[in-house]
């Protein structure tokens, strides 16, 4: 059973948890300017390191909170 | 006939679980600093919580901590009051119906938070999973005595698992 930490409730089963993807990536400053390539960036692709990688989660069976954390995608361990 | 002939409770024809109906109950959203929190804790007569998965008693009400600017306040069964006297609560009674359970081996089987006194205690609350079902799960005494607040439409599943659990 994996243990995943939420900063409010503190640890508790992965089960409680939902994934949100890579952190960090912030709407467009000028989505109006946004050529259907830099859309589908934005939308579609992503970071996929093998390693340290920071990732959204929300304890959506506990708190319903979104937090920020640091997983290394090979061992699945959390780092913060 | 009114309201109350007209209400059911999940669990009314249901033997070997012992249900607390009809608790009144309202969540509340508000920054837990500020003017409007300081207005509701003094309206309830007990502060908001600010310790995670905490309960605070205010008079007849409890108000549990459900997250950093939510909470819920619960009331008697008939309290007519709590659903109108803030302006940053809704109703939530109608959501959920209450079961009492008297057994940390009980709960153990389908929980997986530590329930033992040294990390879960009286005045405790978590929202989590028993069984696969998301419930919030309130220690109301150290004998122990425990709450577990079920949505409706899965009270039945519930208390037949618990009935189950009991039995192995
Ligand atoms: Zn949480």
């Amino acid at each position: 059973m994996l243990l995943i930490s939420c900063p409010w409730c503190g640890e508790r089963e992965e089960t409680e948890f939902h994934y949100g993807g890579q952190a960090f990536v912030s709407y467009p400053a000028d989505p109006e300017s946004l050529t259907d390539e830099e859309w589908a960036q934005y939308v579609f692709f992503r970071d996929n390191p093998k390693g340290d990688f920071a990732e959204r989660w929300v304890h959506s069976a506990g708190c319903r909170r979104w937090f920020n954390t640091v997983r290394n995608t090979v061992t699945s361990e959390f780092l913060s | 006939m009114t309201v109350e002939d007209l209400r059911r409770s999940p669990l009314a024809s249901y033997p070997g679980v012992t249900e607390i109906p009809f608790l009144t109950m309202v969540n509340v959203r508000v920054p837990p600093t500020g003017d409007a929190a300081a207005r509701i804790s003094a309206r309830l007569g007990g502060p908001l919580p600010v310790v995670p998965n905490s309960v605070v008693e205010a008079g007849r009400r409890h108000i549990l901590w459900l997250g950093p600017d939510e909470w819920l306040v619960v009331g008697p069964d008939g309290d007519r009051e709590l659903p109108g006297m803030l302006p940053e609560a809704v109703d939530v009674s109608a959501n959920r119906t209450t079961i009492e359970v008297r057994s940390r081996d009980l709960l153990e089987h389908g929980c997986t938070l530590d329930l033992h006194p040294r990390a879960f205690h009286a005045g405790r609350c978590a929202q989590t999973t028993i069984a696969r079902t998301q419930v919030i799960l309130w220690q109301t005494s150290d004998e122990p005595v425990y709450r577990l607040l079920v949505r409706g439409s899965f009270a039945t599943y519930l208390a037949d698992w618990l009935s189950d659990a009991a039995c192995s």
